[in-house]
């Protein structure tokens, strides 16, 4: 089998495995109880918190652990949107093509009367920092942009959006859920105000991640119960999930380099590859993408199909056609950047892992091209596009 | 648990009837590509009866599964018989389709049901 859906999850990490399962064996006891032996699951969770908080450039408390990015970035912004609700400021900015944890978060808001500005993006999918600024207003509370995205693995302008939200004081949010553990994070260095990240992106467990806010910045409670996470997250810590993700993102970083190198190749290798497929895309700026990441769309041919047969040839790949998603409308992120319908479920997702050699890429390669092939072979569109009948779009 | 049956996995894997009909009797065309699927169905018929079928599609592996499975429906059936085929008859066959998808088995029976007026329409017009 060729795993090439990293950016949906990750196989975890051997030494993640071990940490979780030595912790669960050998220190399973609750971290609130005040005998030595709740306390020694408290130091493993404290550590972790310690270990987690350096890698990102926080302070151990100014991390939260939660279940996963998703209430992480749910906690974050409707913290800030509670901050802003204080002050009267209720405006929020974002992008069309956040992740919906973001967008669904955001429109639960608008319900409750704050003001939602979606910034547009461009075809190479990256947000422009002037656009930022030119739609902060007296009343906004939240910028919330994400890292890098999770189908087209474009990298945004981090820093200077925190810069400029820095200067007009406004809180900057940043689900990093697909950078955190690819691409060098700091919270400092790239002026974030909250950040959410999730451990089974970066070869942790599932059911665990984290959210950072900035000291001040008072964090509201999703869940409510004990005093767990100072008050601000209830329920009994995760502690083999928290001290595996801690494993796993020192792993990560430690590797950091030299694994984004070799994806970076890899990578650069498949996108030369496909694009040899006449009639096809790629989704997202050539350079500015994660280092794993390839999506590319397809003219005349849709992308379940297309991924039942990698998915026969042992081919693991994602796509944002609608029948993937169980909608009638394909990928947000695919239609945001310009991509009409009729290309938009066309289109197939790789993001590799580091384990992936050159060979894997090449069969990758040799299979897309004979199941495109194939499947334009008894496709009426591409008869009418190939025909004359139609024009191509791509 | 696998998303499809074996049945609609075969079918998508190696579709029956698959390709175009020159001269064909009766062409009928569905869906739209703003929806991620579109069917075309290329009917022969003599005496009344379907002696070929043939079939392109655009879409997922379940419009592959339902076009293929609609063509070896009515292959060889009297075209009074074509004319009652159902979504449901071929979804049964596929042995089941997923809720989500049932409208895969729609469009094999809508473009049937096209192709067969597109023949009745040119029988009017004396061909």
């Amino acid at each position: 089998m060729i795993y090439a859906d990293n950016a949906a999850t990750t196989k975890m990490s051997e030494s993640a495995v071990n940490t979780m399962v030595s912790v669960a064996n050998m220190s399973w006891g609750n971290p609130s109880s005040l005998y030595a032996y709740g306390q020694k699951a408290k130091e493993i969770l404290e550590r972790a918190r310690e270990d987690i908080s350096r890698i990102v450039g926080a302070e151990p408390d100014e991390i939260i652990f939660t279940s996963g990015g998703s209430e992480a970035d749910n906690q974050a912004i409707r913290s800030a949107a509670e901050i802003g609700l204080k002050k009267g400021k209720m405006h929020i900015i974002s992008s069309v093509f956040e992740h919906h944890a973001v967008l669904h978060t955001l429109e639960a808001l608008k319900k409750d009367g704050f003001e939602i500005t979606l910034l547009e993006v461009y075809e190479n999918g990256i947000i422009i920092t002037e656009e930022v600024e030119a739609a902060i207003k007296e009343n906004t509370c939240l910028v919330s942009i994400m890292y890098a995205n999770n189908e087209i693995g474009t990298i945004q302008p981090i820093r200077e959006i925190g810069e400029i939200c820095r200067k007009k004081k406004v809180l900057f949010h940043v689900d990093a859920v697909q950078a955190v553990g690819h691409i060098p994070v700091n919270v400092v260095e790239d002026n974030i105000d909250m950040l959410s990240a999730s451990a089974h992106k970066f070869h942790g467990p599932k059911g665990v991640g984290f959210v950072y806010a900035r000291k001040g910045i008072s964090l509201s409670r999703l869940i409510e119960g004990g005093a767990q996470e100072r008050g601000k997250r209830a329920g009994t810590e995760n502690v083999p999930g928290i001290a595996a993700m801690a494993e796993a993102l020192k792993e990560s970083y430690e590797k950091m380099e030299d694994n984004a190198s070799h994806l970076t190749k890899m990578r650069d290798r498949l996108i030369k590859g496909i694009g040899e497929i006449p009639h096809s895309v790629l989704n997202g700026d050539a350079y500015k993408r994660l280092p794993g990441n390839v999506n590319y769309c397809f003219e005349g041919i849709e992308g379940e199909a297309l991924l039942l047969l990698l998915d026969d040839r042992g081919i693991c790949a994602s796509s944002g056609s609608a029948c993937t998603s169980g909608s009638l409308d394909p990928s947000h992120v695919l239609l945001a950047i310009g991509r009409i319908h009729d290309v938009a479920h066309g289109s197939v997702r790789f993001s590799l892992g580091e384990d992936i050699e050159e060979s894997d890429v090449d069969a990758i390669i040799q299979s897309v091209k004979e199941v495109v092939d194939y499947l334009r072979s008894f496709s009426p569109v591409w008869r009418d596009l190939i025909s004359g009948k139609k024009q191509f779009i791509l | 648990m696998a998303l499809y049956s074996d049945k609609v996995m075969d079918h998508f894997r190696n579709p029956r009837n698959v390709g175009i009909i020159e001269n064909a009797d009766g062409v009928g065309e569905v869906g739209n590509a703003k929806c991620g699927d579109i069917m075309k169905m290329y009917l022969k018929i003599e005496d009344d009866i379907v002696k070929d079928v043939k079939f392109e599609t655009f879409g997922c592996g379940s419009a592959i599964a339902s076009s293929s499975m609609a063509t070896e429906l009515i292959k060889g059936q009297p075209v009074s018989e074509v004319k009652n085929l159902t979504n449901k008859a071929v979804a049964e066959a596929l042995d089941g389709l997923p809720d989500y998808k049932m409208h895969c088995s729609v469009l094999a029976e809508e473009a049937i049901q096209a192709a067969l007026e597109d023949y009745q329409e040119r029988i009017r017009k004396g061909k």
